[in-house]
């Protein structure tokens, strides 16, 4: 009933200024590295290779995590066994995971040296080389393989239990089911997955950066961090980064219209019975679909893990000290996320009609080439101050407005959902300003905003992009100096870095989630 | 008095009219069927929607343009009347000060109220630990402490049974004598405790009238909404 627009206040106009902030920071960015460009110099054959390869690996990283996704959506809907629960939890696991991790997973697995290949070799067979396009993908698909999952089967979990009645009393077999019930279901929910899994391919940084490379496997992100760091060619730099800029924002205007939603956290009840597929084939192959995805998914970690116990205890101090300096960037970029995610979710609460605009302004961080921004305060500062004293602030920055889009789809229900049922009693009894945040606003939201705190805190923690271009041989965040450890292949400090930076990743998204669910 | 001036309120679909004063104190019925208005009636003497047309006046003073903090008007609502996770002291403090941390003198006052509607010693309690009638009684105690002139009470109590919900009622006009209470109600036996009543029906705010001789001639409306 309340329609009145409330007064905004000091938090919804905060909020209004960070909604706003976020397309001036990526504009002014962006301007600064469009004026720099200078005209005259149109794209080079290797710009060109590397738009080609942007795409080319998206769309096959795509295609194939959706492709493969089917599949095993379709057998962990219909098949209840032990552990269903606690696979479908941990599918949420490669979200937080750091990407240099993961790579360092999947090169023990798959790598010249790794399990696969030796085994390759031991059967007489060729090794098989996982830098590329083939390692590019292999990594955006291990990455995206389970958000996948996880999206097709909420697609699944839309499908009526009903339905599933009546195809058993029709005596429909498995093959009429997928026609009459599951196609149906995955021509509305397989687009929406491909897109949001091709847009963040778009922007993978650190897979080109680790497993590609070359005039081959180069992406425009890629591309520009070389501009920068290796050539210092500013304009290529920038007129990459308007590449990118016309990239990601088209896409952006497609996933603000078309692409799914990740659901980070959802429990996933218990599947609708179904009475199809009983036949020893069929449980026979559902069985090694799942156990082939799960272990696709735990062998990289467990080697990681494995690998990494024996080196942790001889980290060079140089890890440890990096690795504090990751601590502090993720702590000052969760800091910075969650007060503009809250303002921004207040903002939108309260200023119910202008709402859809607050929102969709805010998720065009989604489109914010981290390289690009970076790039730009590159351009900005680099007059003024040595960049690399600004190296682990602006990682800071970026990482929040990364992480904003994600932080932003777990708080604004929350908050609208608390201003929804205890709003009109907070108004009549004049509740306004910080006193409503403390007694209403906060105590309500504390699950969501633990466990969106453990997942900018992970994501920050992890992220290796805009902390590349900056930092100067002295500083390095944890990812970075994980990075530059595998560079001169010191694999074995390497695999006890990434073993810590996988620890305190996930102790971080533990307790921040954890600090959200007590008391609550 | 509350007087309603040519108060108009236009919705996609519905619209109501008031032009009413309200004379206190004590309890006014507000009775009608569903979609008719009642609801939207309260939210505009709270404040939670704005008038198209007309003014709200309290004893003199246009309430109109005022938030719903600023007017002399407490709100009992159908359910979430209390913070669940705050306990019934604090719940019920938050009557007199809208602050996270109460002052002494309020907690005191909040354990003298609290007293007064019998639930001496249930102070460190939260909602989720109390019955519906204790909840209703905290959500009581609190209005004690707000000490506004106009209290608007919609379905209150309706968690409860018929008579636990005649007790409550007993209860707020023992406690709140001095009120202007405008209570929104199904139940034709409710509003005959009421000394007036008001009929809302058809986005029409009817004038009150007393409430025996309006059940004793009923207009045609309220006959069909009554049968």
């Amino acid at each position: 009933m309340a329609d009145r627009t409330q007064p905004l206040g000091f938090a919804g106009w905060a909020g209004i200024a960070v909604t706003a902030a976020i397309p001036v920071l990526i504009g002014a960015t962006g301007l600064a590295v469009v004026l720099s460009a200078e005209g005259g110099r149109g794209l080079s054959a290797s710009d060109w290779a590397a738009i080609h390869f942007t795409i080319w690996q998206a769309i096959l990283s795509a295609l194939l995590s959706v492709g493969l996704a089917i599949p095993v959506a379709r057998a962990l809907a219909r098949r209840r066994f032990w552990g269903r629960e606690t696979l479908i939890t941990m599918l949420g696991a490669p979200f937080l995971l750091p990407v240099i991790v993961a790579v360092f997973g999947l090169l023990a697995i798959f790598g010249r040296g790794g399990i696969l290949n030796a085994g390759l070799v031991a059967l007489g067979a060729e090794p098989i080389s996982i830098f590329g396009l083939q390692g590019v993908v292999l990594a955006h698909v291990f990455l995206n393989l389970p958000l996948a999952t996880r999206l097709l089967l909420q697609g699944w979990h839309t499908i009526p239990s009903e339905r599933f009645r009546l195809a058993a009393s029709l005596n429909m077999g498995p093959g009429a089911i997928f026609r009459h019930l599951e196609i149906p279901m995955l021509v509305r929910a397989v687009p929406p997955a491909a897109l949001i899994i091709f847009v963040m391919c778009t922007t993978s940084f650190a897979v080109a950066l680790t497993l590609g490379g070359g005039p081959r496997a180069t992406t425009v992100e890629l591309a520009i961090y070389q501009a920068v760091r290796f050539d210092f060619d500013l304009t290529r730099a920038a007129m990459l980064s308007v590449v990118q800029l016309v990239i990601t924002g088209t896409l952006a205007l497609m996933a603000l219209k078309w692409a799914a939603t990740p659901g980070f956290g959802k429990g996933f009840d218990r599947p609708p019975e179904r009475w199809d597929g009983r036949d020893w084939l069929r449980v026979f192959l559902d069985v090694t679909l799942i156990a082939a995805a799960a272990a696709f998914l735990i062998a990289p970690m467990a080697a990681v893990f494995v690998r990494g116990l024996g080196g942790i205890a001889a980290l060079p101090d140089a890890v440890w000290m990096s690795a504090a300096w990751s601590l502090v960037v993720a702590t000052v970029s969760t800091s910075i996320v969650l007060s503009a995610a809250l303002v921004i979710a207040l903002a939108s609460a309260r200023f119910r009609s202008g709402a859809r605009w607050i929102e969709s302004t805010a998720l065009l961080a989604i489109a914010a080439s981290p390289l690009v921004v970076g790039t730009g305060l590159f351009i900005i500062v680099f007059p003024f101050v040595e960049p690399s004293r600004l190296a682990l602030p602006v990682t800071a920055l970026v990482n929040a407005l990364v992480t904003l889009p994600f932080v932003l789809r777990v708080l604004i229900p929350a908050v609208r959902d608390a201003e929804t049922a205890y709003g009109p009693l907070a108004d009549s009894l004049g509740l306004t300003g910080f006193a409503r945040l403390r007694v209403l606003i906060l105590p309500r939201i504390r699950r969501p905003l633990g466990f969106s705190a453990g997942l900018a805190a992970a994501l920050s923690m992890g992220d290796l992009g805009v902390v590349a271009l900056f930092a100067d041989p002295e500083t390095a965040t944890l990812p970075l100096q994980l990075y530059r450890l595998m560079g001169a292949y010191r694999m074995d400090e390497a695999a006890g870095a990434s073993l810590l930076l996988l620890g305190l990743s996930f102790l971080l998204f533990w307790a921040c989630d954890l600090g959200g669910r007590l008391g609550a | 008095m509350l007087e309603m001036d040519d108060v108009r309120l236009e919705r996609e679909g519905f619209s109501l009219s008031a032009n009413v004063s309200i004379s206190g104190p004590g309890v006014t019925a507000v009775i009608g069927p569903s979609g008719g208005g009642k609801s939207s009636l309260l939210a505009l003497i709270a404040g939670f929607v704005a008038p198209d047309a007309g003014r709200i006046v309290w004893n003199g003073a246009d309430l109109t343009g005022l938030i719903p903090g600023e007017r002399p008007v407490s709100m009992l609502f159908q359910d979430n009347n209390l913070f669940p996770h705050l306990d019934c002291l604090t719940n019920v403090a938050l009557g007199a000060e809208p602050v996270a941390k109460p002052s002494l003198e309020t907690r005191e006052r909040a354990l003298v109220a609290l007293d007064k509607v019998g639930l001496k010693g249930l102070e460190r309690r939260t909602p989720g630990a109390l019955s519906g009638g204790q909840q209703s009684r905290v959500a009581l105690a609190r209005l004690l402490l707000t000490k506004r002139p106009v209290i608007l009470m919609d379905e209150p109590f309706s968690a409860l049974g018929p008579s636990q919900r005649r007790e409550m009622l007993d209860l707020v006009r023992e406690l709140l004598p001095e009120a202007t209470l405008l209570m929104v109600t199904h139940d034709p036996e409710d509003a005959q405790d009421a000394a007036q009543t008001v009929l809302v029906a058809d986005g029409i705010v009817s004038p009150p009238e007393d409430t025996t001789s309006l059940f004793a001639n009923p207009p045609a409306v309220l006959e069909s909404y009554l049968r």
